[in-house]
């Protein structure tokens, strides 16, 4: 599943159940009851994972499934196409993750139930993209018509393309990107927003652009990333908010992170109420419980 | 110049860019056909400067036009019936392509799952851009013919 297959009214629906859920948690609590779902994770993914298997408890689902690909028949060599078919005699749903790209394509051709993509390598991470819209969406009132900065590693951040890819459907979208060189969002999304008509701009240092953003995407630059040492140590306070960085921006921007933060936002912003990042994951639950209930078609 | 005489019932393939009529020869299968075929390289063209020509005394059903729109779609299809061009087929990109190439990402599933096909989706038509099916990486042209 991209992000994308959904149209923007389904995308409303599902946000609006996600709300619902949010407000009226009572009400679902046995939505899903005698209901499966098999969490199917090729590689380690705490986060993600746990985000599911607490959706489908709270809908008063069960959870079957591993946690990573020693623990699975694929240590044996098992294919995905196996995989699925058997998961589907055992679950009424799968989550899949996975390190090779398009595998859980590949398993929702061949399964009988719903296949969510829970990641697969550097391709996809749609509920993570699910995520961001519903907080940005529930916390804003709306998805169109902001200025939205994405900083740090523009170049392998799939979180971040994705994002992009979303939010270009909604009118009078602005972007900013705040990257070093090196990290620069890639060709192909930038043909896009030229194809498109829609504003961006590229820059190198965060602090210049910080009045301006309704919205700031962070994500981590790591060291490995650079060539050289020295050019890692020159840039890398770029891309940390701060406090004082904070004093810069509108009283009414967000920070969004889809974590793990390391220590590309200070410890201190945690306490700003623009702060979003935790509240994202718990809206990651909410929007997952949608995903769910509307795959099972018990929306 | 050398000559290479008319074929009866067939087809031309004209207008092939010099050197690749072997790869087309070796995509389209002709190698398990049995019969005629004249391979001529570095014909002179007016268009071309220099091109590659193939005929093939054969069904035209038995030709499979996506694959050959897919190499190139600038290829002339010359339909001959007793010793004329009765037709000339247009090539149009095929929306998709099933095992003609191979995905060379390593992070593809298809570097894993044996038996999976190897899918390519037209996904810009201006461009010619193939996709993958499955990953979605762009399919380069230099890397396989």
């Amino acid at each position: 599943m991209n992000p994308l297959d959904f149209s923007v009214e389904e995308l409303d629906r599902l946000f609006t159940l996600a709300n619902d859920i949010e407000k009226n948690p009572a009400a679902y609590a046995h939505a899903c009851d005698g209901k499966i779902l098999a969490t199917c994770f090729y590689e380690p993914s705490t986060r993600t994972r746990l985000s599911f298997e607490s959706a489908m408890t709270r809908l008063g689902g069960r959870v079957i499934g591993f946690a990573d690909a020693n623990s699975s028949s694929a240590a044996k060599g098992e294919s995905v196409s196996d995989t699925i078919r058997v998961i589907s005699c055992y679950a009424d749903i799968c989550a899949m993750r996975h390190p090779k790209e398009g595998a859980p394509m590949v398993a929702s051709e061949k399964s009988r139930i719903p296949v969510i993509n829970a990641g697969d390598g550097g391709h996809y991470h749609p509920t993570q993209t699910l995520t961001d819209l519903l907080t940005i969406r529930t916390m804003k009132g709306h998805l169109d018509g902001f200025t939205i900065g994405l900083c740090g590693d523009l170049k392998f951040g799939r979180t971040v393309h994705s994002l992009i890819n979303a939010l270009v459907r909604y009118p009078n979208t602005r972007f900013i990107f705040i990257s070093p060189e090196e990290l620069r969002v890639p060709d192909y999304i930038i043909e896009m927003l030229k194809e498109k008509n829609i504003p961006f701009e590229e820059v190198i240092r965060l602090e210049d652009v910080m009045p301006r953003l309704d919205l700031l995407y962070m994500t981590r630059v790591q060291k490995e990333r650079f060539f050289n040492e020295e050019d890692y140590v020159r840039l890398k306070d770029f891309y940390v908010l701060d406090v004082a960085k904070m004093t810069l921006a509108k009283e009414d921007m967000l920070v969004l992170h889809p974590l793990p933060r390391v220590n590309e936002i200070s410890v201190e912003v945690d306490e700003d109420p623009r702060a979003a990042y935790f509240r994202q994951a718990q809206y990651g639950v909410y929007v997952r419980m949608a995903l769910i209930l509307t795959l099972l078609g018990l929306a | 110049m050398l000559n290479v005489g008319k074929i009866e019932e067939g087809f031309v393939l004209d207008h092939i860019k010099a050197g690749k009529s072997l790869s087309i020869y070796e995509h389209l299968q002709l190698d398990k056909l049995d019969c005629t075929v004249a391979i001529i390289k570095n014909a002179r063209s007016n268009k071309l400067g220099k091109k590659d020509i193939l005929k093939v005394e054969c069904d035209i059903d038995m030709l499979d036009l996506d694959v050959l729109a897919f190499i190139d779609h600038n290829i002339t299809v010359n339909v001959i019936k007793a010793g004329e061009i009765v037709e000339k087929k247009e090539l149009v990109l095929p929306q998709q392509i099933k095992n003609v190439i191979k995905c060379h990402n390593p992070r593809c599933i298809t570097s894993i799952e044996q038996e999976l096909p190897h899918i390519f989706v037209l996904a810009d038509p201006a461009k010619e851009v193939y996709r993958c099916k499955y990953c979605e990486e762009k399919y380069r042209e230099s890397a396989k013919f």
